[in-house]
């Protein structure tokens, strides 16, 4: 097991099985066809992601560098939540993009009684040792545990 | 963050729950930036990026509800994104069930909360609100509370004003306190630019090729593009404009680019040049063969890679009222060298309605209209989104639109050999 230490974006304490990529996440292309069309699974469908298309997001530990894409990731990240569609943490290896915090600060905000937990700064150490399948704790104070 | 006391009583709830959520989501937002304070907005208008009545979207028009009940919509008025729907775009029954019965059944509910929130003006949708047709053209400096990333990147780095790449929702809460946090785009550190791109090609590169590229590359970051005013010149004229418009949309859509300073043209490269690289910058070479690369690099999505083209999008970004003069002539031109009268593909150019009723007003109009060509302002993106125009073989000259759909992405030349029946 190893542990990382991040910066709290939103707070909240979660365990769920790692999704990893290394290049950007556009959320928009990741998310609208599944919000869309009710899949419930929530696979991600941006096909210029060959490391995420097809794979679920829903309840994972979605472990990425950054967002990127549309302005309107942040609020589609929100309506993610809102619809209890959302992965159940972000954890960023960089500094959060604008459109993520966007999107993580609106649901902590305005959606009542559901929680995503996004950890940022994790560093490129965390990125190249998670793995999709690895079982990722996010404590209160920023450490991420990773098994 | 250091309020101001006005600002901390709003935080506090002194105006009211929602307003406190409203000033709670920007102090978060700033804070995730270590902003020290919120700056005022001091541009005329705002520029909002949800403009479409997606029923999926329902969480947004609630919290849109609650601002208008609260009472606490701003006093300024906005543009907003492109509509979604117009019947002259060719769509069949099944996809237009889809359109109007499962997927836009929120649109008119939406305008009419639009209209409440502060609309500037009924036709006031597209991701070109800078254009004079529009009339949102914010001035060098001014601080903004805007979404859309085409749009921001374009008022940043050929206006010179100064927005973050800031997400729908966020766009008109800063509008209604009338503060946004001071951080990133805002700040003269962060304009600086942490990549030096040298442009080499043989040929003018393609504008949304090379935005391309280089958002792949640079992802958020800001570039310092050498080599480029070699091709489109040292003055924002009609035509540089409308380069860098289709340029950066493509930056700010493969990557995340917010802000680009073109040597030599845009204002602050125009005034500071290289002053603006900060210390350790990173390089990336652009010629021919790179341009190649990136574009033999895209995935092809289509169920049958040689399937015939069934619909050409092009106009994503907006097309200018100069871009649509000369599509029409080198569509004639074409037409007359390939032995037809029309398009031999449906083809849809998209502009905001200020600029296709001035496009009316010209000669151009009716002859476009006579190649076949059909002009709309709808959003393409926003048409592909619909899972049975999904399946169709769809070409476009965007990059933006690529990104985001199955339409493949060719060259303004190739668009053009193409939908002339050049190909034959």
């Amino acid at each position: 097991m190893k542990q990382f230490k991040g910066r709290v974006i939103t707070p909240g304490e979660v365990t769920a099985d790692a999704v990893v990529t290394t290049e950007g996440f556009n959320t928009l292309a990741s998310l609208q066809m599944a919000l869309q069309f009710g899949d419930k699974e929530v696979k991600c469908g941006d096909q210029n992601n060959k490391e995420l298309h097809g794979k679920s997001l829903l309840g994972k530990a979605l472990c990425l560098p950054q967002t990127i894409g549309s302005t309107t990731g942040g609020l589609v990240l929100y309506c993610a939540c809102a619809m209890e569609k959302n992965p159940a943490c972000m954890l960023f290896a960089n500094h959060i993009d604008s459109l993520a915090a966007a999107g993580a600060v609106l649901a902590d905000v305005w959606v009542d009684g559901v929680s995503m937990p996004v950890v940022d700064s994790l560093g490129d150490e965390f990125l190249n040792y998670v793995k999709d399948g690895m079982k990722v704790t996010v404590k209160a104070n920023g450490i991420v545990e990773v098994e | 963050m250091i309020l101001t006391k006005e600002q901390q009583a709003i935080l506090n709830g002194e105006k009211g729950e929602t307003l406190a959520k409203v000033m709670k989501t920007l102090v978060m937002y700033g804070d995730a930036f270590e902003a020290e304070k919120l700056v005022p907005i001091t541009s005329k208008y705002n520029h909002l990026v949800t403009s479409f009545g997606l029923k999926v979207m329902l969480p947004v028009y609630d919290l849109m509800q609650k601002i208008l009940d609260a009472g606490v919509a701003s006093g300024q008025k906005f543009s907003v994104d492109p509509r979604p729907l117009d019947k002259n775009v060719p769509a069949n029954f099944l996809q237009n069930l889809v359109f109007n019965k499962f997927m836009y059944t929120k649109q008119d509910f939406y305008e009419d909360q639009l209209e409440k929130l502060g609309l500037m003006d009924k036709n006031a949708f597209s991701c070109t609100c800078y254009m004079d047709e529009v009339g949102n053209k914010p001035q060098k400096g001014d601080v903004l509370s805007w979404a859309e990333s085409s749009a921001v990147v374009y008022a940043n780095s050929v206006l010179g004003a100064r927005c973050n790449r800031n997400s729908g929702i966020i766009d008109i809460m800063g509008s209604i306190v009338g503060f946004v946090p001071y951080f990133g785009l805002l700040t003269d550190e962060g304009r600086k630019a942490t990549w030096v791109i040298k442009v080499n090609t043989k040929t003018k590169p393609e504008a949304q090729l090379l935005g391309s590229a280089i958002g792949m590359k640079v992802m958020e970051d800001v570039p310092y593009v050498l080599g480029l005013d070699k091709w489109i010149g040292n003055e924002l004229n009609d035509s540089a404009c409308a380069y860098l418009k289709d340029f950066g949309a493509a930056t700010a859509s493969n990557g995340a680019v917010g802000l680009y300073h073109i040597d030599g043209l845009t204002p602050e490269a125009a005034e500071l040049g290289e002053a603006l690289i900060a210390e350790g910058a990173k390089e990336y070479i652009i010629d021919d063969a790179e341009l190649e690369r990136v574009k033999n690099n895209y995935p092809v999505v289509w169920k049958n890679p040689d399937a015939s083209p069934k619909l050409c999008f092009v106009g994503c970004p907006h097309l200018s009222l100069e871009q649509l003069k000369n599509w029409t002539v080198n569509i004639e031109t074409e037409l007359k060298a390939n032995g037809n009268k029309k398009v031999t593909i449906p083809t849809v150019f998209t502009a905001a309605p200020g600029v296709l009723e001035a496009f009316g007003k010209t000669e151009y109009a009716e002859r476009l209209k006579n190649t076949g060509v059909i002009t709309s302002y709808i959003c393409p993106l926003m048409y592909m989104n619909n899972p049975l125009c999904k399946k169709m073989p769809v070409i476009t000259s965007s990059n933006k639109l690529r990104t985001y759909t199955s339409a493949r992405y060719y060259t303004d030349a190739e668009i053009l050999h193409t939908i002339t029946g050049g190909n034959k």
